[in-house]
């Protein structure tokens, strides 16, 4: 079955009396059992719920895994993947990574004396070099959030699976319609739900998919244990959500392609990042792993002054965190989503000050480059009446 | 179990109604069936859905518990007034003709000026806290005599045993909008009622989250026509709504209960301060128709109305100063809500009729919620404290200008 069939083809909650054709809500806490001995399949839905298991399924099936877990946003899907190490145990992280993300690793992580390396670079050779005894899980996203850097995914679950490592990708910025990392290799899939899976700026929710039975099992051990998984009304909003994907992303990546093109050729734009536009060596990888570019585009102007004007100045892209909605969105992700990135890990990674992020939605392109072309324009008349005061 | 057989106590009945936890998985509470349709497993072999205009399993759910409250099969509509629309479609045709209390709910009373007038349906608005009025009022193509009681905002009772007993004898049946008290604390199946009519909005959801309605008969043929005509025009509620309605309907009793104490005692010190010069509260000894609440409510619930003596002045800096009670013209939630009907439920009313009514310009109504009486009596008394500076001032100015 092809992705766009999967994505409508939600499977019946097991047992429904009524074969609702949409899944039921399952609101419930607690479930009657069979006898005081004889248990159901559910029992208390911290432990597990049908609208859940529907989702879960859903999303095990699109990401080609065996097992999914919903959890309640994804750092709590990242968290869990995190309780698979142990004290003494490192982490490698591509150094563009998500800002939660680096709290998360850097600063919480250290309690349970878990280390965390930054590297730079996109190949198995950059990862290698920094590769230690410690080395447990390498942890990636591809393309990076917010610079788009793209890193090799075959490359790196055979880097990982030599050194007894586990190779995590986080899927968030393609999703499953554009990018499988299982199939390319990688051991786990984590994904913030909330982004192009939902769409709809809605949910709050991440996912797990892996494909090995004993991970599997660990993950739900973890999932029950700590009960950070997803709330039914949740899950039936992204089952909802996830079956517009396929056109959802199809729109907002042409109309990202159209932006990108068009911030290219601007002159106050002084670099634009988007999966196209990589070096030749870059985007070569991204086309052996990949689908698509996906609709998340950024661009520097030159001054965190001139971009701050520019991100005023858009009237159609509302200054949001978050990306991969229906309606598309601008970020300064310095001031914004990466704030919390640790100051010795910014200044290694080099995060421009100036970087603008956009999250393309579904709007008609035309007026989406308008609005850009309004806002940029309305700064070079700033930037030319300062030079002629100068 | 029938619904008339029911022996539970109302508790028991609010909480489970007749329903089984879910066949599939055990779930303790339906799930929210938000789906339009239902697989079949052959053309026209169902398992009693097919499309949620028609029926729903969540709203099925509602339905039962409403059903076991009631003492009699319930269907709940998308809200109040879409609930009154389909008794009213489903009982009158061109040239029928409807007898309602004068002092009802102001949309009821624009139903039928502005919408049902139009197709040939009349209502005569009368008294009926006098029984001899309704009587006197019947034509020979009365088909129904829709009641509130208590009445919006007054609290005038009407007797629904003794309106009952002029309705069978003249072969016409009989609606009692019982929003206010509901069947916990006024049970009209028995005394003589044909039709339950409820705004599920108020107590029955208890939480100022849904708007919602029902409707409640024995009679199974009625039943079915209301069960057509809700089809028929689309007025089904929606899954989410009832699966919330049914989550508020769980503590209905206390809830009413707490508002009935709550509402007792705020009567009671109302009824001691100087600025005010009047409350209706069915349960004060000073009602005029104590006898009758005594008879007809197993408490008397949480609405009360007052006067104050300043007149509208007096009222609108009262409105402006409560802290606590929120302006709103909601009723019946957890939270205390106080509304000027002269300035806000009843302004379209010429000030002549309200007051013959029993509406003044200083009345104020309150839907006592379920917070600590000591606050809603502190912030009322704040309020009346800046109320009787106005009417002091408005006094000094009079004599001034006499001067």
């Amino acid at each position: 079955m092809k992705i766009d069939t999967k994505l409508v083809q939600t499977a019946g909650c097991p047992g429904d009396p009524h074969r609702a054709v949409s899944t039921p809500i399952y609101q419930t806490a607690t479930f009657e059992q069979e006898g005081a001995l004889e248990f159901s399949q559910y029992d208390y839905s911290r432990s597990g719920n049908p609208t859940r298991t529907v989702l879960e399924k859903q999303l095990a099936e699109l990401e080609h895994g065996n097992r999914a877990f919903a959890f309640a946003s994804g750092l709590a899907a990242l968290t869990a993947v995190t309780r698979l190490l142990e004290p003494g145990d490192e982490i490698l992280v591509v150094d563009d990574v998500y800002g939660g993300t680096c709290r998360l690793f850097s600063k919480i992580l250290k309690r349970s004396q878990i280390s965390v390396r930054y590297v730079q670079g996109s190949t198995a050779a950059d990862f290698a070099r920094e590769l230690s005894l410690k080395t447990r899980l390498i942890h990636i996203e591809t393309p990076t959030n917010p610079l788009l850097k793209v890193v090799d995914i075959p490359g790196l679950a055979r880097l990982a699976h030599d050194n007894a490592a586990l190779l995590c990708v986080d899927n968030t910025m393609l999703s499953p319609y554009l990018q499988n990392p299982l199939e390319l290799g990688a051991d786990i899939v984590v994904h913030s739900a909330t982004k192009f899976l939902c769409g709809h700026s809605d949910v709050i929710a991440g996912a797990v998919i892996v494909r090995d039975e004993k991970l599997a099992e660990d993950l739900y051990l973890i999932q029950n244990g700590e009960g950070a998984g997803l709330g039914p009304f949740d899950s039936y909003l992204l089952l909802r959500g996830i079956k517009t994907l396929g056109v959802r992303l199809e729109r907002q990546q042409a109309n990202a392609a159209e932006v990108a093109g068009f911030l290219s050729g601007h002159p106050l734009v002084s670099k634009v990042y988007y999966p196209s536009l990589l070096d030749k060596k870059s985007f070569a990888i991204h086309v052996r792993q990949a689908r698509g570019n996906g609709a998340v585009v950024s661009f520097e102007t030159g001054s965190l002054d001139l971009s701050r004007q520019v991100v005023e100045s858009l009237k159609l892209f509302p200054i949001t965190v978050s990306f991969g909605g229906l309606q598309s969105s601008v970020s300064l992700p310095g001031r914004m989503s990466h704030a919390s990135v640790p100051e010795h890990v910014a200044a290694q990674r080099r995060l421009p000050v100036d970087l603008i992020r956009l999250s393309i939605g579904i709007e008609d392109a035309e007026d989406l480059i308008a609005d850009l072309a309004q806002a940029l324009e309305a700064v070079e008349g700033v930037a030319e009446l300062r030079a002629s005061a100068g | 179990m029938s619904s008339t057989e029911d022996k539970r106590g109302l508790s028991t009945r609010t909480i489970h109604g007749t329903l089984l936890p879910d066949s599939a998985t055990g779930a303790i509470l339906t799930p929210i069936y938000q789906s339009t349709t239902y697989v079949q497993e052959a053309v026209g072999v169902h398992k009693g859905f097919t499309y949620s205009r028609a029926a729903n399993p969540t709203v099925s759910a509602l339905e039962d518990v409403l059903t076991s409250l009631e003492g009699a099969p319930t269907l709940c509509f998308s809200t109040g007034m879409a609930a009154i629309t389909t008794l009213f479609l489903s009982l009158l045709k061109q040239g029928d003709h409807a007898i309602v209390s004068d002092v009802v709910y102001g949309g009821t009373v624009r139903l039928f000026r502005q919408v049902l007038e139009g197709v040939g349906i009349r209502a005569s608005f009368v008294d009926t806290s006098d029984v001899r009025k309704v009587a006197s009022a019947i034509e020979p193509r009365t088909r129904l005599i829709f009641i509130e009681t208590p009445a919006n905002p007054t609290l005038k009772l009407t007797d629904i045993a003794a309106v009952s007993a002029v309705a069978q004898e003249a072969g016409i049946l009989l609606a009692v909008d019982n929003t206010f008290l509901t069947a916990a604390l006024q049970p009209i199946f028995e005394l003589g009622a044909d039709i339950s009519v409820l705004s599920t909005t108020k107590y029955i959801e208890g939480h100022n989250a849904t708007v919602g309605g029902s409707l409640a008969t024995r009679d199974e043929t009625l039943l079915e026509r209301f069960r057509l005509v809700r089809k028929t025009i689309g007025c089904i509620q929606s899954p989410l709504e009832s699966w919330l309605t049914q989550r508020g309907l769980k503590t209905l009793t206390m809830r009413l209960e707490r508002h009935s104490q709550n509402a007792a005692a705020i009567a009671s010190w109302l009824e001691k301060h100087p600025a005010v010069a009047r409350v209706s509260y069915p349960g004060l000894r000073s009602f005029p128709q104590y006898e009758l609440a005594s008879r007809q409510h197993a408490a008397h619930g949480g609405m009360l109305s007052f006067e104050v003596t300043g007149g509208t002045p007096a009222a609108l800096e009262l409105m402006k100063s409560v802290k606590l009670c929120a302006l709103a013209e909601n009723l019946g939630a957890a939270e205390t809500l106080i509304t000027h009907p002269a300035s806000m439920t009843h302004a379209d009313i010429p000030p002549e009729t309200r007051v013959s009514l029993g509406i003044p310009d200083g009345l104020i109504r309150l839907s006592v919620g379920l917070e600590d009486p000591p606050d809603i009596i502190a912030d009322l008394e704040q309020a009346l404290r800046k109320a009787e500076t106005v009417s002091e001032k408005e006094e000094s100015a009079a004599c001034v200008a006499i001067a």
